[in-house]
């Protein structure tokens, strides 16, 4: 009878195949590839994505993001809101409750206590917690009983999905972690490269920068998930290597973070075994003017500094100017292909929080000529403008990166065009992005007139990532040239409109004053001139059904629904 | 003998301390910070904290000699310890990664395996190669063989591997579908079958990296017979009526071989040092890979602990071929 039992059902789960209903571990293996290899399984001490997303495997947040950024319930019953009463009413607390039953991989239960203890970790003062951030503004956080968590603020806080919601922020088990608090938690080898958690796979094998070994968590809630029986993680290479090992050879099932040339995607895209796929999140390429004087005449501690305004691009229609000059179109088609798109805004996503600012996009080289003869900036004997005898002459600075290089010598043509003198300048990224107030080459310091990078807000709400550009943010001597205004913009009703943000609750509002934020630096300033909205380009194999890729969280968000197509 | 020996390793011992020093010091002061790789969604005052929680805001030389003593008593007695369960480390902090924040060694421990399997056997292979291919060729100066030996080394020489490699596995990968382009490290051969997949996955690196050092030796071994050859001593070697076989294969090889052995013995540390672009392109993730990595994240433990004992084994390997000389020619004493 048993046996009979047995047959029917399988013959019953053979028969409803490709479907995503399979039972849980009857697909085999899924294979990953990341061209950066996984150092570490905790996010809370390392933020690089190659870390986060594999941890997000096994490490579970309370809510998540969904493909469309809308946040989804993970180990909760559902997302508190002051509509169902778990937020309180004076925005300063927010209430989650755990699903009944919930267990860690080993057998154990997931507690409020948990939570309780992950926080504690994380806001430790001695443990250099790289997401720290997400726990700003939480006063204390404390189990109600066994599985009620209430995370209190130190004052009313508009968005309070910030603690454990997302990949960034997962709840570590206290039981294993209760020693690594503090100094320890960068000791703590074991725990660190294989956390138990609440996902879908634990890990069974880590070698660090190299291959991380997972089996499927018997223990995960849904009795029927995941379909793979276990899942690897090779890392190491590069971005076109693990390309082929999904596109060309078939060898893997899904590679992260595959940006390689357009002409490349094509031709992997032709040999027919997967295809590429793009999660277009908030990351924007695009060029910073330096408002202040970066002139190496100027003594060191007032060079770049708000003392002096910058000779040249202080003028808002020599801005103006070198914007309308760049055609965005080509620069996102040489350099990203699929996985870029040309843009006018710093905050170019989610739709909702995303100004409708589309005039820089149409190349436009006659009226920036036009602006530049207004300016007063005329052109000489050399085909150079000059005005008052001084050359219009631009220190174009970015870093050391192939398509980077390809936009300086694409923008140099245009802005040389229009009778621009234009030099440029890589530099490493170590240095570049390393923050070290001792070298001139930081993008902080910005010792150029322009600079380009990618810079991206983190998460749905684009709040912090607009204050940014606050007067009080310019990295100057006096703060060791931290903080992030680059630009070193400064607008009092600017400040005066984010103070409006921070408090302001209705979303529909928020997403208005976001908005305007994103015109004041874009359109109506030129202080940012944004290039190309970029995307993470990632390929899976045409085998690997159930992949819905995400910028709002892990890529590998739903992992527990991915199945193997037969 | 001995007394040079002896002599040789005091002498190391303060080069490797100058060697340390120098190390540290530019690997310290070269540009970069651990918080580069960081998004720049973290705000500055949460990197500053990570970077305490580091010990990298500490002073180079506290960290220097903090070092000193962790590469050469915490490390040692962690390995006793592992050895004999014995307890003279008493848990003292070991040299970490502040990428991984993984024992330093662990990961070398982890890495050396691989390195040596693919780089060793590829060194193997070229040597392999090489030493025929030199032999022939000078024997038969100008000949066709001679001529394509130079092309072969030619070609070794001067195509890089990023190229040859990439080309390799277009060939052999994409197109014929024969290996995999990436090396599975947890593969462990048990049985027949397991042995066929590592040759299979050794197959493209080996091949990469065997090409290019079979280029270098085969030229050294040519150069090294044909200074050989025209010597009085095998004309009088012809002359008393011996085979060609043992005038080339008995007195000319062995008298060719004190150089290239100086070169094959100097190119060993290079084995421990892994292949950087080689390892990256086939996924080998030997010690080249984690070299490169670390560089890349300014992981500066890493990366001073790696260099610090390439020079150990550079410093070790040069002696060993000072003493090769000797057994290998009997008219070179040090004493």
């Amino acid at each position: 009878m048993k046996l009979k039992t047995a047959l029917l059902g399988a013959a019953c789960a053979l028969s409803f195949a490709p479907a995503a209903f399979a039972d849980r571990g009857t697909d085999g293996e899924v294979k990953f590839t990341f061209p950066q290899a996984v150092s570490i399984m905790n996010p809370f001490l390392s933020s690089g994505t190659k870390d986060v997303y594999a941890a997000s495997l096994v490490l579970e947040p309370l809510a998540g993001f969904d493909a469309d950024g809308v946040i989804i319930p993970k180990l909760v019953t559902e997302i508190p809101t002051l509509e169902n009463g778990g937020i309180s009413a004076d925005l300063t607390s927010i209430t989650w409750k755990l699903l009944p039953d919930l267990k860690w991989s080993d057998g154990s239960p997931v507690t409020a206590d948990d939570a309780v203890f992950t926080a504690a970790y994380c806001m430790d003062p001695a443990g250099g917690c790289a997401q720290l951030s997400k726990f700003d503004g939480v006063a204390k956080v404390e189990a109600v009983d066994a599985s009620t968590v209430k995370v209190t603020f130190t004052g009313p806080k508009p968005n309070p999905y910030t603690a454990f919601v997302g990949a960034l922020s997962p709840i570590l088990q206290k039981a294993q972690f209760a020693a690594c608090q503090g100094a320890a938690a960068p000791t703590c080898t074991d725990p660190n490269n294989m956390p138990i958690g609440t996902g879908p796979f634990k890990v069974t094998g880590f070698t660090v920068n190299d291959t991380v070994t997972l089996a499927m968590n018997e223990n995960y809630r849904d009795p029927a998930k995941p379909a793979f029986a276990s899942a690897v993680i090779k890392g190491g290479g590069d971005a076109e290597g693990s390309a082929r090992a999904v596109m060309e050879t078939g060898e893997f099932d899904y590679a992260w973070n595959t940006q390689i040339p357009p002409d490349s995607q094509a031709s992997m895209t032709a040999a027919g075994k997967g295809e590429f796929v793009v999660a277009f999140g908030t990351l924007v390429e695009r060029i910073e003017m330096n408002m202040t004087d970066p002139d190496p005449a100027l003594p060191e501690g007032e060079r770049a500094t708000a003392k002096h305004p910058h000779p040249i691009l202080s003028d808002i229609k020599v801005r103006t100017a070198l914007s309308k000059a760049i055609d965005r179109q080509i620069l996102s088609d040489v350099g990203y292909g699929a996985g870029g798109k040309p843009t006018c805004n710093v905050v170019p996503a989610p739709d909702a929080w995303a100004s409708d600012n589309t005039g820089c996009i149409a190349q436009d080289m006659e009226g920036a000529k036009k602006l530049l003869d207004e300016a007063g900036w005329v052109p000489g004997a050399d085909g150079i403008r000059e005005k008052d005898g001084k050359k219009l002459h631009i220190l174009y600075q970015s870093t050391v990166n192939p398509i980077r290089q390809d936009f300086q010598a694409l923008v140099k043509d245009w802005w040389t065009e229009l009778g621009v003198d234009v030099e440029l300048k890589a530099i490493d990224p170590s240095v570049f992005f390393g923050g070290d107030a001792g070298s001139p080459d930081t993008f902080q310091k910005f010792y150029a007139d322009v600079e380009m990078y990618a810079n991206n807000s983190d998460g749905t709400d684009p709040e912090t990532y607009l204050s940014q550009y606050q007067c009080v943010n310019a990295p100057s001597p006096e703060n060791q040239w931290q903080g992030e205004n680059m630009n070193r913009y400064c607008d009092p009703a600017y400040d005066a409109k984010v103070k409006v943000l921070t408090t302001t609750v209705d979303v529909a509002e928020r997403q208005k004053i976001a908005k305007e934020l994103n015109d004041m630096v874009t359109k109506d300033s030129m202080t940012v001139i944004p290039l190309v909205h970029r995307g993470t380009l990632s390929a899976h194999s045409n085998t690997l059904g159930g992949v819905k890729i995400n910028a709002w969280d892990s890529e590998m968000w739903n992992v527990a629904d991915w199945f193997r197509v037969k | 003998m001995l007394t040079f020996t002896l002599r040789r390793l005091l002498l190391a011992i303060p080069t490797l301390f100058v060697i340390s020093l120098v190390i540290f010091l530019l690997v310290d002061l070269a540009p970069g910070s651990p918080m580069s790789e960081i998004p720049l969604t973290v705000p500055p005052d949460v990197r500053r904290k990570m970077i305490e929680a580091l010990g990298a805001d500490q002073p180079v030389f506290v960290r220097y000699v903090l070092w000193l003593r962790q590469f050469f008593w915490v490390e040692p007695a962690t390995l006793f310890d592992g050895w004999f369960g014995t307890n003279w480390a008493g848990g003292e902090q070991r040299i970490l990664s502040w990428q991984s924040r993984a024992p330093v060694f662990t990961i070398i421990g982890q890495r050396i395996p691989q390195t040596l399997t693919v780089i060793g056997t590829a060194y193997l292979v070229g040597i392999l190669i090489a030493l025929p291919i030199g032999i022939y060729s000078a024997y038969r100066q100008y000949s066709l063989f001679d001529q394509l030996g130079t092309l072969f080394a030619m070609i070794g020489f001067s195509v890089p591997t990023f190229f040859s490699g990439t080309l390799i596995i277009i060939i052999f990968a994409v197109t014929l579908g024969w290996f995999p382009t990436k090396y599975d490290t947890n593969l462990h051969v048990t049985d027949w079958a397991s042995f066929v997949k590592q040759l299979q996955q050794m197959a493209m690196p080996v091949m990469t990296l065997g090409l290019a050092n079979a280029a270098v030796i085969s030229r050294y071994m040519r150069s090294s017979m044909l200074d050989n050859m025209g010597m009085d001593y095998v004309r009088t070697a012809r002359a008393k009526g011996m085979s060609e076989r043992v005038v080339v294969l008995k007195h000319v090889l062995r008298n060719s071989m004190i150089p290239v052995v100086t070169v094959i013995a100097l190119g060993i540390p290079s084995i421990f040092g892994g292949a950087i672009i080689t390892e990256n392109l086939f996924g080998v993730n030997g010690i080249g890979a984690a070299l490169i990595g670390a560089i890349h994240a300014s992981d500066l433990p890493m990366v001073q602990t790696l260099a610090f004992i390439f020079a150990v084994l550079i410093v070790s390997f040069n002696l060993i071929a000072d003493v090769l000389y000797g057994l290998l020619d009997p008219r070179i004493r040090y004493d």
